[in-house]
């Protein structure tokens, strides 16, 4: 493609660049991590009212819909920078694709025992085979099908493609998890966060959520940075600037 | 202070306690699972790279 781009474009697709400045960003979305987490827990454990038809289950949503919210996000980075290191070869792109494997893999599965725990109670079920679960029990398969498939190649270049390529072709899989609560008679509600309208809740219930979400957000950016960090060091061993932090370490 | 009168309805959560602590026990668990990988990821990494610096080192 003969497209132009600025000169930002290209210095994020320095391993050592990104190093260099995830390194000086890792302390800000640490501590906004921990703030946030713990606001929003102790919120939404202690101070925000019970549900008049749930009672105290319903606290479970501040954990449970932050996963959900992640596991999908997470998702969609994961498959748009392997598009990115498929289209433009981006090295950078593979490894930030590589890095949100196994968190997305492990927030999913927040997810879904988090939504099942809160079912029992809730609909006297663990589980049901409705459309959003059973689109989020997919999209856990997903993860754990981009990981194994990266470590079954020796060759890591083909083991970024072949993982790009399957984490694209399950993209599908986010708008079916999104829409599936107004495309199909579902058990599980509808969304609490819509774009046009105001939320059905009141403030003090999703105040804390919203602090919950963008801590899960935090968390991640922490953690899919530091696993970035390492696979860069891993991939440019050889180079002298690696040599240097290995030394100094 | 808060929603709860005393700490040991905060703990009962209604009748619910059960279920809320288990998913924020698991919560917590996956969040400290994160954490713990990547620095051993990281601490692996060193002491590899360091062994193979030092036999680089010790062939010329």
């Amino acid at each position: 493609m003969k497209i132009k781009f600025p000169q930002w474009f290209y210095r994020l697709a320095s391993p050592r660049w990104f190093y260099e400045f995830s390194g000086k960003l890792l302390p800000w979305f640490a501590v906004a991590a921990l703030l946030l987490l713990i606001t929003g827990s102790v919120w939404g454990l202690a101070f925000a009212p019970a549900d008049y038809q749930q009672g105290n289950s319903f606290r479970i949503i501040y954990v449970h819909v932050p996963a959900s919210i992640l596991a999908q996000s997470c998702y969609m980075l994961m498959a748009i920078a392997g598009a990115i290191g498929l289209i433009w070869k981006m090295k950078m792109a593979h490894i930030v694709a590589k890095s949100c494997a196994t968190f997305g893999a492990s927030i999913a599965v927040m997810s879904l025992a988090t939504g099942a725990i809160w079912g029992k109670p809730t609909w006297g079920a663990w589980w049901v085979w409705d459309a959003r679960l059973t689109a989020m029990l997919v999209l856990f398969f997903l993860y754990i099908g981009v990981i194994a498939l990266h470590s079954a190649f020796e060759n890591t270049q083909s083991a970024d493609k072949a993982s790009a390529v399957l984490s694209l072709v399950g993209l599908v899989n986010i708008p079916i998890i999104k829409y599936s609560v107004e495309w199909w008679n579902t058990l599980h509600q509808g969304a609490t966060f819509k774009v046009t309208e105001k939320p059905a809740m009141p403030p003090e219930m999703w105040i804390p959520l919203l602090i919950m979400v963008l801590g899960f957000y935090c968390f991640f950016a922490v953690i899919m940075m530091q696993r970035a960090r390492i696979e860069v060091l891993q991939r440019e061993k050889k180079a002298s600037w690696v040599q240097e932090i290995i030394k100094q370490n | 202070m808060g929603y709860f009168a005393t700490f040991a309805d905060f703990l009962q959560m209604g009748k619910h306690g059960l279920y809320v602590w288990l998913s924020y026990g698991l919560a917590f668990t996956i969040f400290a699972y994160n954490i713990v990988s990547v620095a051993l990821a990281k601490r692996q990494f060193f002491n590899k790279a360091k062994r193979q610096a030092r036999r680089e080192q010790i062939k010329s």
